[in-house]
């Protein structure tokens, strides 16, 4: 059973630039071949500023903060048996490199289902660039087998 | 513009077989470093019978699938459930079909079923995505 007392904990925001070489790289991982997410004149050419990330990298923009996953230590999560329920991304305004991205996490909610035997975890974060614009927001869904 | 409508199925993607070197290089890229996908004795030791694959990878394939044929700058939402572990050596294909259009916002939008099937017809994510025509 979680401690439900962390619903509403909201960690310490952070501010992460985004970097041409983790998304051509990131490209690679994924088999991504279009220009677009790794080249600069075809992004410029195609209206944005610079590359654009891809719509699930705003995830990766997270794992940027100086703890990774900060949720497991401040729940006593066990890594091992965490599962990724669910994860939804709402988009407002591209993420681009050279931005500046400030990622907020709030804990939303923590229940349990079959009687303790899954914990749930609901995170929510918001993404806003340097110019103070809402990018994107997310909600994830953590599932740790007891 | 026009050529959307209900029932409109999105060009499918089958992607190759998800290896060791797929996760290793995953992990490092998405900056997701559990070791539970790359490390098969902390696998193991946590009770799976060995590595698995990042459901963000999953993800990040099912967004090719949305970007693949749409501008990424018409996503508006897009979310999955992670109904299924991807192990190793499946080979995953991701769909879409187009189920309802709606206006909302001054935009006409397609809302759209979508999913992954490993290689066996187990859909391992079942999402939705929102995209402006």
């Amino acid at each position: 059973m979680l401690d439900k007392s962390k619903i509403g904990h909201q960690f310490d925001s952070f501010t992460t630039l985004v970097e041409l070489g983790k998304l051509r790289f990131f490209a690679k991982a994924t088999g991504e071949t279009n220009p677009l997410y790794s080249n600069t004149e075809v992004a410029q050419a195609a209206g944005y500023a610079a590359v654009p990330i891809p719509p699930t990298y705003v995830f990766s923009l997270d794992l940027d903060s100086e703890e990774l996953m900060p949720v497991v230590s401040v729940l006593g999560l066990d890594v091992g048996r965490v599962l990724h329920g669910a994860q939804e991304f709402e988009y407002f305004a591209p993420i681009c490199v050279g931005d500046e991205i400030t990622v907020t996490s709030t804990i939303k909610d923590i229940y349990d289902k079959k009687n303790g035997a899954l914990d749930f975890v609901i995170l929510e974060n918001t993404y806003t660039n340097q110019q103070g614009v809402l990018a994107a927001t997310t909600t994830s869904t953590l599932v740790q087998r007891n | 513009m026009t050529d959307t409508v209900v029932g409109t199925e999105i060009p499918p993607l089958t992607l190759p077989p998800i290896s060791r070197y797929t996760l290793a290089l995953f992990a490092g890229a998405s900056g997701d470093h559990n070791p539970i996908h790359i490390d098969s004795d902390f696998a193991k030791a946590s009770g799976m019978p060995d590595v698995f694959a990042h459901g963000m990878l999953s993800m990040a394939y099912l967004a090719r699938l949305l970007t693949g044929w749409k501008a990424q700058s018409s996503i508006r939402k897009f979310s999955t459930r992670f109904a299924t572990i991807t192990q190793l050596q499946d080979v995953v294909t991701c769909s879409g079909t187009v189920v309802e259009i709606i206006e909302a916002q001054g935009e006409t939008l397609a809302r759209c079923e979508i999913k992954i099937n490993n290689q066996n017809g187990v859909s391992t994510l079942v999402g939705e995505a929102t995209v402006a025509l």
